[in-house]
């Protein structure tokens, strides 16, 4: 994969709809019109509460932090359809959990941030952080993933000493 | 016994291992073994319950018709099933049903895999809807990603360490090393396991279970059926309860595949978790309790995911697995002989076949053929299995 000199840049997320890429980013999720439950990835049609006939999810903001309900760290490389960096990095992984929407979320953590540095219970928040990166049709492009990173002073701190 | 008991009139498997032969030869070794155990022939049978298997091309995803054929065409009904790790005990719940609603007498349950090298990965191709897809692509979420998170929940909130996990390990190649189906026949050392390379922290390489090929099945009857043909059905094992129940709304545990859990927001998690449920399923149904028990068959897909199965099968209370495991209650000789085969840790999974082995190991236990690792005077024992999609199952057998 060869980069363009021009130095541009463009990012995207490596899937359509489901958190946003802004300053302070978080997940798309949906609820329900009817009972208000929710649910994530997002997705239309059918309510997934048994006692619920509604068939409006609607689009919705999930909170930006929540504590880990656990944790790990892959060492070695997932197969495909994950684009392994070469040589492969070790990273972790963490299922947080979101108390208003009582839902548990999986997703990485960012690159760096490893599996003795997490615990469950402990502070999470949303960001966002590059899955892998491609020219597409001449354009350099990053595909972005959202991640959960230990938040509050203390975490940030940590990261900070450690780098 | 009941007349809604099934009895297990045979049994039979083929060696687990990595042979890369056709998955359909491996099946009729056991399909033969289990009809010549059974003391009847194929001809004899009506039913034929074939466990799916999806990596196997056009024939794998019919497995009933595939089996019925490789045999010969005998005229006999057929079902497939497919529950992921549970469609062997999909397929024998079908072959049960057929017999007691009447339709047939005489049924084999059937289940063979050829299994891929390393992680299991999903189906190819680019498919952006499908969640089982998107977590490898957007996570990298392996199957031991799932299985290590629900054993860091046991180290950060009951206090288990990494030698607990390898004690399940040593304790289960113990096991296994006299079981003739086996593929990993070696005892293992605590030292072993602590020195293989982490995968998905914290479970190392020995914790986790290989994937394998090799093929169990089974001859299941009326009582009517078995009373003629034997006369008399003491000490012949009979299926007292088979469980196959999904969760219920909300699944607050997160399972493969899946990004995230359902949601408490609106309506509260259930009492019951989906593993719990799906014990306890079998024990009512049996009349049965964990205590009536005398060994379990559990799906240890990693060595802390059995001390999981302990508490799900309410054999000890939450929190409390590990010390259940320390005491020796688990181990052959003790209270309850937790995988007294071997378990997955030293089968490795072959999918379809799976739930179907359990059943013969259970089988074979309570008519005391299991040679090197008998469990002395079992007269009860419990499978346990889950899979991906809210797939899972619970069998109850006894004398």
């Amino acid at each position: 994969m060869s980069i363009p000199a021009t130095g541009q840049v463009v990012r995207v997320p490596a899937v359509e709809g489901w958190f946003t890429l802004d300053h302070e980013p978080h997940l798309i999720g949906c609820r329900c019109a009817t009972c208000g439950t929710f649910v994530f990835p997002p997705r239309s049609g059918a309510c997934p509460n048994p006692n619920c006939d509604g068939e409006n999810m609607v689009s919705t903001p999930l909170s930006r932090v929540g504590t880990v309900w656990s944790y790990t760290e892959n060492r070695y490389a997932p197969p495909a359809p994950y684009r392994a960096a070469e040589p492969f990095e070790p990273y972790a992984l963490a299922a947080v959990q979101l108390e208003k929407e009582g839902i548990i979320v999986l997703g990485q953590v960012p690159k760096g941030i490893m599996a003795a540095d997490l615990k469950v219970g402990m502070p999470m928040q949303l960001e966002t952080d590059v899955l892998y990166r491609e020219v597409v049709d001449g354009v350099d492009t990053e595909f972005m993933v959202y991640v959960w990173a230990p938040a509050g002073p203390t975490a940030a701190e940590s990261i900070r000493d450690r780098s | 016994m009941s007349d809604r008991d099934l009895v297990v009139l045979g049994v039979g498997m083929h060696p687990w291992g990595k042979w890369g032969r056709d998955f359909t030869e491996y099946g009729m070794v056991a399909a033969r073994a289990a009809l010549k155990d059974a003391g009847i022939e194929w001809k004899d049978v009506e039913y034929v319950a074939g466990a799916d298997t999806i990596r196997n091309g056009y024939p794998g995803f019919i497995a009933g018709s595939t089996f019925a054929q490789k045999l010969g065409w005998n005229g006999a009904s057929i079902s497939s099933s497919y529950a992921a790790c549970a469609s062997g005990a999909h397929s024998l719940q079908s072959a049960r049903a057929s017999i007691l609603a009447g339709f047939c007498d005489v049924a084999m349950v059937i289940g063979a895999d050829t299994t891929p090298k390393g992680f299991f990965a999903p189906v190819g191709g680019e498919r952006k809807t499908d969640p089982d897809w998107l977590r490898f692509h957007l996570l990298g979420a392996t199957n031991p990603v799932y299985f290590a998170m629900f054993a860091r929940r046991r180290m950060d909130l009951y206090g288990a360490t990494a030698e607990d996990f390898a004690q399940v390990k040593v304790k289960n190649s113990r096991h296994g090393v006299h079981n003739p189906y086996a593929r990993f026949r070696k005892e293992n050392a605590i030292e072993d396991v602590l020195n293989s390379p982490i995968v998905s922290d914290p479970l190392r390489l020995l914790d986790i279970c290989a994937t394998s090929d090799g093929a169990a099945a089974m001859i299941v009857t009326s009582r009517a059926y078995a009373e003629k043909k034997l006369g008399s059905l003491n000490g012949i094992p009979r299926i007292r309860a088979v469980s196959t129940v999904t969760p219920t709304y909300p699944q607050t545990i997160l399972e493969l595949p899946d990004f995230a859990t359902d949601s408490t927001a609106v309506v509260a998690a259930p009492a019951r978790g989906f593993k719990d449920s799906l014990c306890w399923a079998a024990f009512e149904e049996a009349g049965m309790s964990p205590s009536d028990m005398n060994m379990a068959e559990v799906y240890d897909l990693s060595t802390a995911l059995e001390l999981d199965w302990y508490e799900h099968l309410g054999l000890c209370a939450p929190g409390e697995a590990e010390g259940l495991l320390r005491s020796g209650a688990t181990t052959i000789g003790g209270r309850v002989p937790v995988n007294p085969s071997g378990g997955l840790s030293c089968f490795g999974e072959a999918i379809p076949a799976q739930a179907i082995a359990q059943v013969c190991e259970l089988t074979w236990q309570l008519r005391g053929q299991a040679q090197g690792r008998q469990v002395e005077g079992a007269k009860a024992g419990i499978t346990a299995n889950q899979g991906l999609f809210g797939n899972g199952s619970a069998v109850i057998v006894s004398v």
